[in-house]
Order: structure tokens, then C-alpha cells, then sequence
């Protein structure tokens, strides 16, 4: 098996057995990435220099008998994790020169385990969009199709993995924006609970709504990856104080027994017929493996959408404001006086769907509409997680789709800011409550991959990984590759 | 259209954003699509429901009132726009 197609597991244990350096790994790697990055877009920035410097350490390190848990092992970090000395964009032009004078929590954390970067990935914009069309840096092309989108706003992070470009990608997702990407490339998924992972120094968009996690090929290297990223960090004021269980040594565990829900309104008229077969099917394969479904209601689920377009755009309102041409960021030229600065700044900064969700965000909170639309929308919340909560008395994951169709084409949904919204309509209920959920390969339709969409209680990643590596056991979707990326 | 153009135009000014004319056109518009989708809001029964504070309901963490960070300024101000003698330069404010 060549170096690229291997999984961040596999590659682990050939640097354990002396079988390739991480050096070796890094330049194949990066070799690839100058080949066929220019069909993807998949990078904002390509740190060849740094990531070979950190594999000689790896490497070093490893002939010492020292390093950690991912040792010599390469990963792309999404572009709106704050790195050092290194551009980080958010895909806006805003951020377009913009230097981190510090390490986001996770980006110090997988430095720290030995992990080598090989570049910051393209995103949409301030990590708002599910296509990646709204990047500053232009579209991210899916591997599968490259007329099709990647999905957002990690798109540059599922390409990457889906590409072979590296086994891991960091990721961020809001209100789907891990596990839709992951779903339309073929990847594995995974949005941690809520403050399960820090974080600090990752751009913020909706405070009450973001959360770090991954995109892999398999749940085990998702298990390596979240064992490292996961943790309490006193620098993130949200961040949850609670032990990180060994999510790579509950992986074996069978799913026998395992309670599964599934959500009548998941399977609803708005899902594709194809897609819905593809994960009725992986439902039957676990199922065959032991585990039980029971139907579950999610009374309130269908308000999910609206809520999070008035919770999330109020949150990035507010966060955004600190873009103020002033302290860092871009500046617009000549400005007449103060206000025409700030003004001119943030108009010329911010693209078209940052300034919509600003001004969304304004309205919602606008003396008059705050009751109507804010406090109406975090009433509707609690009762959407209090909806999670009554089901997960009964079941031990829900399982569905991760999104309503296969990969769409760039451009197709581009001019109606609500069809794409939509494309959330399965992820964002998991946002809303604060609960940990997975996108796991499970089929394709016209060659297109689909994900299947498994959510657990707080702090049940554990349950999720185990799952789907168990489901990665009897299935080889995963393992498949876009045909151009061999 | 459930705003209208002077509408936008606060809520513009309210965010700080300069817009051209073509986008307060297209924004008139889309936001107005927006609005009138997450209007649906007010279908939802939510009589006696306490607006959610934190999604995993704990209470926020408290920490010391101790200085933790150090002085770096200059390494801060290499970000910014425009900069002198440790100052951030904005355009006049005072006559």
C-alpha cells in the first residue's frame, strides 16, 4: 500500500516498525498535496518547510525512544485554528494577512504529541457556509466529482482526507460543518460534546454553537485524534473539567445490545430515496451485529433550522464586532473619519454571506425584535435538547442521515441562502444541544459518497467511535477512493 | 418583502458595514427571505420555557482575578494596520 493511502493508524505502526520514516511520509505527502491540490483548492497555505523541519524532529525523537502519541504522524489543521507564525485567514479576506502571535489549545496539544502540519486548510468564510463557496480563497472541488462542492464550511479539510492528502484534518463544526463535508467526500465526521475539546484560539463564530473536532478516513484514527485534541483548558472559559476516557481502547467493543433511535421526521419526504436506502442499509448492517432500534420522537426537531439561523447569526453579530480595522485585520484606505473606517473596513473586509449573518445577527437583537426572535429561539432550544434528552432515556445513539442529498454542484444553491441552510437540516439539532455526533461512509449514490448521522448524549464520543469503528469492521466505504486520486 | 430598504440600512449601521448599492438591493432581499423563514419561531409553544443559558446546563466556571498574561505588545501591534510609538492610529476623532 502506498504512503498516502494509508490511515493514520497504519502509518503509526509502520513508523513503530522502522518500515518508512515520517520524514519519508511528510515528502510523499507534500509531493502530492503540488500535484493535484490545484484541481481541489483544498489549502489556503501549504507549510512545506515547517512540516519537513517537525518531521526530522519526529524522527529524531523516535530514534531517542521519546515522542508522543502521534509521533511523526501528518495532519492539516482547518485555517481557523490560530497557528503561530503562520497564516491563519479564516478564509476571509479580513484575516488575509493576519499572523497568530499564539497556538490555538489544539494546535499546541497535536504539536505536542508529535504530529507534523502540512498546511492550513481552505474554508467558507469565517467558517459560515456549507459549500465552501463563501472562502475569500475561492471554492474547495470535491475529490468524487470536482464540479461537485466539498460541503462547509471544512470543505478544504474533508477534500484533503478524501484526496489522500493526509490521513487527519482538524476541523470545526457550528451547525454541521464537520459532518456534512465529511458526509459528501467519504469521510469520517466527528463534532465532539460540547467543550469536550478547547477553543481556545480557534476564530470564534457562535460561541454557544462551536466545537472542534475531526475529519479521518476511519474512526479509529477519529479515536487517535480526539484522545489528543480532547481536554480541559482553563483558556476556554466553556471548556468542560472531565476525564478523557482511552477512546482508541473502547473501540473493540461489539455493538450488541446497542439501543439505536431513529427519528420518523429524519426519513421524511425531504430526504433523497437513494440516500435514505443507504442508510437504512447500514442501520440493518448494525442491526445484524446485535444492536436494536426503536423509533424516537424529536417533537420539536423540525424548528431546529430556524432556531440556529437566529442563535448563530446573533452569536457571530456579536463575536464579529471585534473586526474593526483597527488592531489587526484588514483597513480600508482614506477613510473620512472613525465611523467611515469601521464601516468601510467591514464591508470591504467581509463577503456577502459574513455581512448577511452580521446583519441577520443585528436584527434578532434589535431593541424591539430581541424577544420575538432571540429569546424565542433559546426557548425553542431547550426544547429541542430537552426532546434529546427524553429520547436518550431509551437509546443509546439516534441514527440517520447526515444530509438530505449526495454532494451538490457548485453553484447550484449558491444564490438561495435557505436551500442551503437546509442542507443542515439533520446536523444542526446536535449543535443546538450541545451533543457529540459522528458522519461515517456508509454507501454511494451515482457514485456520490452518503453518510450515515449518529448522535449520542454528552460525552458519549466514546459510544460514537466504537460504533462506527465497529461499522467500519463489516464495511469498506471507507476505504474507497475518488478515482482521480489514486 | 418583509423589510424594506431603510430598514436595512439601519441594521447596517447598527453592524457597521458600508454597503454599495447593489448589496443593499441583493440584501433587501435575502434578508428579507431570512427573516420570514425563522418567523416560523412563533408556531412553537413555548409558554413557561426558560430560554436555554448553556447547552450542557452547568453554570460557568469561575476563576481568580489574577493578572496571567503578559505584556506583549509589540509582538500584538505587528498585526495592526497602522501603529506608532505603541499607539494604534485611527483618523482623527478630536479637532
Amino acid at each position: 500500500m502506498e504512503l498516502h493511502a494509508k490511515t493514520l493508524a497504519e502509518l503509526a505502526a509502520g513508523l513503530e516498525g522502522s518500515d518508512f520514516t515520517s520524514l519519508e511520509v511528510t515528502r510523499a505527502l507534500l509531493d502530492r498535496i503540488a500535484a493535484h491540490n490545484e484541481k481541489l483548492n483544498a489549502f489556503v497555505t501549504v507549510t512545506a518547510d515547517e512540516a519537513l523541519a517537525a518531521a526530522a524532529r519526529a524522527d529524531q525523537a523516535r530514534a531517542e525512544g521519546s515522542g508522543g502519541a502521534l509521533n511523526g504522524l501528518p495532519i492539516i489543521h482547518k485555517d481557523i485554528f490560530c497557528t503561530r507564525g503562520v497564516k491563519t485567514t479564516c478564509g476571509s479576506k479580513m484575516l488575509e494577512n493576519f499572523i497568530s502571535p499564539y497556538d490555538a489549545t489544539v494546535v499546541e496539544k497535536l504539536q505536542n504529541a508529535g504530529a507534523v502540519v502540512l498546511g492550513k486548510s481552505n474554508m467558507d468564510e469565517f467558517a459560515m457556509g456549507s459549500s465552501n463557496e463563501t472562502s475569500y480563497f475561492g471554492p474547495v472541488h470535491n475529490p468524487w466529482d470536482l464540479d461537485c462542492s466539498p460541503g462547509g464550511s471544512s470543505g478544504g479539510s474533508s477534500a484533503s482526507v478524501a484526496a489522500r492528502f493526509a490521513p487527519a484534518a482538524t476541523a470545526t463544526d457550528t451547525g454541521g460543518s464537520i459532518r456534512q463535508p465529511a458526509a459528501l467526500t467519504g469521510t469520517v465526521g466527528l463534532k465532539p460534546t460540547y467543550g469536550r475539546v478547547s477553543r481556545y484560539g480557534m476564530i470564534a463564530f457562535a460561541s454557544s454553537l462551536d466545537q472542534a473536532g475531526v475529519i479521518t478516513r476511519s474512526a479509529e484514527d477519529a479515536a487517535m485524534m480526539l484522545g489528543v485534541m480532547a481536554g480541559f483548558d482553563p483558556r476556554d472559559s466553556t471548556s468542560i473539567d472531565t476525564p478523557v476516557p482511552d477512546y482508541v481502547a473502547g473501540l473493540g467493543e461489539s455493538v450488541k445490545g446497542l439501543r439505536i433511535g431513529i427519528v420518523r421526521q429524519h426519513f421524511d419526504e425531504g430526504l433523497d430515496p437513494d440516500c435514505a436506502a443507504r442508510v437504512k442499509d447500514s442501520i440493518a448492517v448494525l442491526e445484524s451485529m446485535g444492536a436494536t432500534t426503536v423509533e424516537v420522537d424529536l417533537p420539536n426537531i423540525d424548528m431546529s433550522v430556524p432556531t440556529y439561523y437566529v442563535v448563530a447569526p446573533a452569536e457571530c453579530s456579536s463575536n464579529l464586532s471585534r473586526f474593526d480595522g483597527v488592531r489587526f485585520g484588514y483597513r480600508a484606505k482614506n477613510a473620512e473619519d472613525l465611523l467611515d473606517l469601521y464601516c468601510r473596513s467591514r464591508g470591504e473586509g467581509f463577503g456577502d454571506e459574513v455581512k448577511r449573518r452580521i446583519m441577520t445577527g443585528t436584527y434578532v437583537l434589535s431593541a424591539g425584535y430581541y424577544d420575538a426572535y432571540y429569546l424565542k429561539a433559546q426557548q425553542v432550544r431547550q426544547l429541542i435538547a430537552d426532546d434529546f434528552k427524553k429520547a436518550f432515556a431509551d437509546v443509546d445513539v439516534i441514527a440517520g442521515p447526515t444530509t438530505p442529498t449526495p454532494a451538490f454542484k457548485l453553484g447550484d444553491k449558491v444564490d438561495d441562502p435557505i436551500t442551503m441552510y437546509l442542507n443542515d437540516i439533520y446536523t444542526i439539532g446536535a449543535n443546538l444541544a450541545g451533543l457529540p455526533a459522528i458522519s461515517v461512509p456508509c454507501g454511494f449514490v451515482n457514485d456520490l459518497p452518503v453518510g450515515l448521522h449518529l448522535v449520542g448524549p454528552h460525552f458519549a464520543e466514546q459510544t460514537l467511535l466504537r460504533t462506527a469503528h465497529q461499522y467500519q469492521q463489516q464495511t469498506d466505504f471507507h476505504r474507497a477512493c475518488p478515482g482521480d486520486f489514486k | 418583502m418583509s423589510l424594506d430598504k431603510d430598514q436595512v440600512q439601519h441594521i447596517a449601521m447598527l453592524a457597521r458595514l458600508k454597503l454599495t448599492d447593489a448589496e443593499y438591493a441583493e440584501s433587501v432581499e435575502k434578508l428579507s427571505k431570512i427573516v420570514d423563514f425563522v418567523a416560523q419561531l412563533s408556531e412553537a409553544d413555548t409558554e413557561g420555557v426558560v430560554p436555554m443559558a448553556h447547552p450542557l446546563d452547568t453554570a460557568q466556571r469561575l476563576r481568580p482575578d489574577a493578572v496571567t498574561e503578559t505584556n506583549e505588545r509589540d509582538r500584538y501591534q505587528q498585526n495592526a494596520p497602522a501603529v506608532a510609538d505603541g499607539l494604534y492610529l485611527v483618523p482623527k476623532v478630536i479637532e
